[in-house]
């Protein structure tokens, strides 16, 4: 059964447009094909990550189901659902109004300007729809050559560590495989005596250097950490020395890669979804503005976009109210030195050079920040105190959670923690040869929160599945250094 | 339902019910399904099914919110969730356990393979179907009589909000055709039941808590499997000690009475209950009695007897006696059923229920026959 999903000539005149006066507007957007879909597609797809080819795991069947539950439910609904690839495509629900379908149109263009023009979007795969498509007929075959279930149960194992990825990989220089055995080279070298030419090979006998180069790289070998720098990919350390079978090592480059992919969205979800909403409500309040029968509808859809509840971050809120605060600044010269130094809060309120800036501004801000830069840059004792932010924190005693303080460092540090490493422990490889047993140790970089025990074990034990030795993590555990470690068989808990 | 996600639904599925599968024993016999048993479904608490990954521990932790308050104040309404703290990749649940929603057929389907239950061979008589109407929808055009109100004064409020006609002192709201919305309606086909379950329970001073939880959580079962086999069906109930009544489902476990036995009470009340209403050519009637056994009287004992092999059991599928154990021990009438009948009656279906754990095995005694 196909159905048309191309939008009505009176949706893609509207598309067109829209996408004409962004454009002036300033948004640099690949070109974006819409497609009209109901809600079970779109939960589909929103299941999928959004796209609709992905390799078969029951993980997307019970997110599916989520999602259409929760729709079903009433308790959330998606509008729209945009990818980022070249072209965009973006997928629309067909039972929106008009006026929906304009604003998330709006949306969407947002959403296409950042993927193309953010940073930290530079290094992903902008035909991802065909690479998951790869990877989806690889999986299949895989399937087929080995079996159904040995095939799923390593993908959820592997799954399990797709979080263990390093977000800088992508953007770092790695040094040539020739430097490195330099360096390498010349950490062996033995130091000869000095000789005359004629009586080198005397003072410095041939079989001698020799001896002494092997006895340096014994030492070398044995002392030589491996890996020599704690490795943040851990799955790339796996795929590199891990005991894997070439359909294994497949599986694991596959999750690799798709978590790369989807990394920067979830470095950007506050700047991305604040740019997007900025941009829609620009376009239909004042560069394309709707007219007096639709603006009720809009202003109804737009409440609920940034509505917030007291013990949330709503992102769209956030991330649009501090672009918006970042304009208000530019716009009125409120940068530099003279108005950092200025502590008189009447004069920080009426200050205005008249610099009309903000928007300027604005690009650079899309073009190179990710959430973390975005909220340290710009999130001041200003912004913080009107827009009513709090910490909250739970109080055991009366199990309840309590807003613990309104202090503009507490609030900001904590929320740059949350931030951090997109939200995930920052997880290392120390030693793949760990009591040279050929056993592996992870180190956890603690910063003020525990890792979720329960879950530890369980990964452990997948880690097992892949490392096929016994695998070992360093943690804190309320504030205590501990071992936790996995046998094959036990697990495994000690202080160290 | 869309073509590619068939497949990972159905294996999620699958998953589901092997986990199912794997607990049902344990589900069987501690009652924790019940209650959270809705029309159609059960709700079951599975232990995590989902990718578990190093995260942080997000259990009773604090963030960063908005809003009114001031510290020492409660975060009122829409309390943290825990694990949906910002920028997170993908959305972490912060609970131990995942609730699925397993309808009762995929249930008693589960239970069946379990148990190995053999269907049950209907007694040949045709299914009737009766329709009802249910409101499920909205449209533009209806009755009046089913006029949404609410609905309505909504969009005439947008659109004269948009025209510039609402005054807000002078709050006039007047719908136009164009507003109206109405309630719309489907016909849904209800199979009519064919199928009678008559519970009969002891209630006399030795049942205590515990047996009645047994019976209680015995029944369930039973009412979740034979219900997947016949199109509808209707259970009533009977407590007797000396005299019998019929009850509701709710007074049936939650009783309590005291006094003597006189199980033949329950009988003669349940005869009188199929004359009356289940006509043995057109219904499957099963019959299920919980007593610890002690009878009050050998002569009433034989009353039962007659009771049963003249009338009860003739005309029903089964007739199902589970003896559970009381405080005061195991008491003679299961003894005498098998003396008057044999240990290998046609009609008659005999279990010791001796505690929680003993309910599987009386489940599939009962239900192993395909009766």
């Amino acid at each position: 059964m196909l159905v048309d999903t191309r939008l009505s000539p009176e949706l893609q005149e509207l598309a067109d447009s829209l996408a004409e006066k962004a454009r002036e507007a300033g948004l640099d957007f690949f070109e974006t094909i819409f497609e009209m879909i109901d809600y079970n597609q779109l939960a589909e797809i929103a299941a999928y990550g959004g796209f609709p080819t992905r390799y078969p795991h029951w993980r997307f069947g019970m997110e599916y189901e989520r999602i259409a539950k929760s729709y079903t439910y009433g308790l959330s609904i998606i509008y729209e659902m945009v990818i980022n690839t070249d072209p965009c495509y973006a997928y629309l629900l067909r039972a929106n109004s008009m006026v929906f379908q304009k604003t998330v149109i709006a949306h969407v263009y947002g959403h296409c300007d950042f993927f193309k023009n953010n940073y930290w979007f530079s290094k992903t795969n902008r035909k991802m729809l065909d690479q998951m498509a790869n990877h989806a007929s690889i999986v299949k075959r895989l399937i087929e050559d080995i079996g159904h279930d040995e095939v799923e149960d390593f993908i959820d194992s592997v799954l399990s560590l797709e979080n263990l990825i390093d977000i800088n990989a992508p953007f770092e220089q790695k040094i040539p495989q020739e430097a490195g055995d330099e360096i390498a080279k010349r950490r062996l070298q033995v130091p000869k005596m000095e000789a005359k030419k004629y009586m080198d090979s005397y003072v410095n006998p041939k079989d001698f250097l020799e001896d002494q180069r092997k006895i340096q790289q014994d030492k070398y070998n044995q002392f030589e950490k491996f890996p020599a720098e704690p490795a943040r990919d851990v799955l790339s350390f796996l795929l590199e020395f891990g005991p894997l079978e070439q359909w294994q090592r497949e599986i694991v480059r596959i999750i690799r890669n798709e978590a790369y992919y989807f990394a920067p969205q979830g470095q950007t979800k506050i700047i991305n979804e604040g740019w997007a909403t900025y941009w829609h409500s620009n376009m239909m309040t004042k560069i394309a503005p709707l007219n007096d029968s639709e603006i009720i509808d809009y202003c109804d859809h737009y409440a609920g976009v940034v509505a917030t509840s007291p013990g949330q971050l709503n992102p769209y809120k956030l991330g649009v109210e501090l672009l918006k605060h970042v304009k208000h600044r530019w716009d009125r010269g409120q940068f530099g030195l003279d108005y950092i130094h200025c502590d008189d809060p009447k004069e920080r309120a009426s200050w205005d050079k008249q610099l009309g800036l903000g928007d300027e501004k604005l690009m650079e801000v899309r073009k190179f920040h990710n959430d973390i830069t975005f909220i340290d840059e710009f999130l001041d004792e200003d912004f913080c105190h009107n827009t009513k932010m709090f910490l909250y924190d739970y109080d055991p005693r009366t199990n309840r959670y309590i807003i613990s303080s309104r202090d503009f460092n507490a609030i900001k540090q904590s929320l740059l923690r949350q931030l951090t490493n997109f939200g995930q422990p920052i997880i290392s490889v120390v030693d793949g040869n760990y009591k040279n047993r050929g056993e592996l140790l992870l180190h956890h970089q603690h910063d003020g929160m525990d890792l979720k025990h329960e879950f530890t074990l369980e990964v452990l034990r997948n880690l097992y599945k892949v490392w096929g030795r016994p695998v070992h993590i360093e943690t804190l555990v309320e504030d205590v250094k501990r071992k936790v470690s996995f046998d094959g068989s036990n697990h495994q808990v000690e202080k160290i | 339902m869309p073509m590619k996600m068939e497949s990972d639904l159905n294996r999620f599925r699958k998953i589901i019910k092997g986990k199912v599968k794997k607990e049902l024993r344990k589900f069987i016999s501690n009652g924790d399904l019940i209650g959270r048993q809705g029309k159609k479904q059960v709700t079951i608490p599975l232990p995590r099914i989902d990718i578990p990954k190093f995260q942080f521990g997000t259990d009773q932790q604090g963030g960063v919110g908005q809003g009114e308050g001031e510290p020492g104040d409660e975060v009122s309404q829409g309390q943290p969730q825990p694990g949906e703290g910002e920028g997170e990749a993908g959305d972490q649940e912060g609970q131990h356990t995942l609730e699925v929603d397993v309808t009762l057929e995929e249930l008693a389907q589960i239970l069946g393979e379990e148990l190995e239950l053999p269907n049950i061979e209907n007694k040949g008589k045709k299914n009737v179907e009766d329709k009802h109407y249910k409101y499920t929808g909205i449209l533009r055009q209806g009755p009046e009589s089913l006029k949404h109100f609410r609905r309505t004064y909504k969009e005439a409020l947008k659109r004269s909000i948009s025209l510039g006609t609402y005054d807000p002192n002078d709050p006039v709201i007047v719908p136009i055709k164009e507003d109206k919305r109405y309630r719309s309606y489907k016909v849904i086909n209800e199979p009519i039941a064919n199928a009678v379950i008559l519970y009969m329970m002891d209630v006399s001073g030795s049942m205590g808590d515990e047996q009645k939880e047994v019976v209680r959580l015995t029944s369930f079962w039973l009412d979740t499997w034979l219900r997947t086999q016949y199109q509808g069906i209707e259970r009533r109930y009977i407590i007797h000690d000396a005299t019998a009544r019929e009850v509701d489902e709710d007074t049936f476990y939650r009783t309590k009475e005291s006094g003597g036995t006189l199980i033949s009470s329950a009988y003669k009340l349940a005869v009188k209950m199929i004359e009356e209403n289940f006509n043995p050519s057109e219904w499957n009637i099963y019959l299920f009695h919980f007593s610890d056994g002690d009878n009050w009287s050998g002569n009433d004992t034989a009353d039962c007897m007659k009771l049963l092999e003249s009338t009860l059991m003739p005309v029903s599928n089964a007739f199902c006696y589970g003896q559970v154990e009381s405080r005061y021990g195991s008491g003679q009438f299961l003894r005498d059923l098998h003396k008057h009948f044999g240990e290998s009656h046609e009609q008659l279906i005999t279990s010791q229920i001796k505690d929680r754990d003993a309910i599987v095995d009386a489940l599939k005694t009962f239900l192993g026959k395909g009766k």
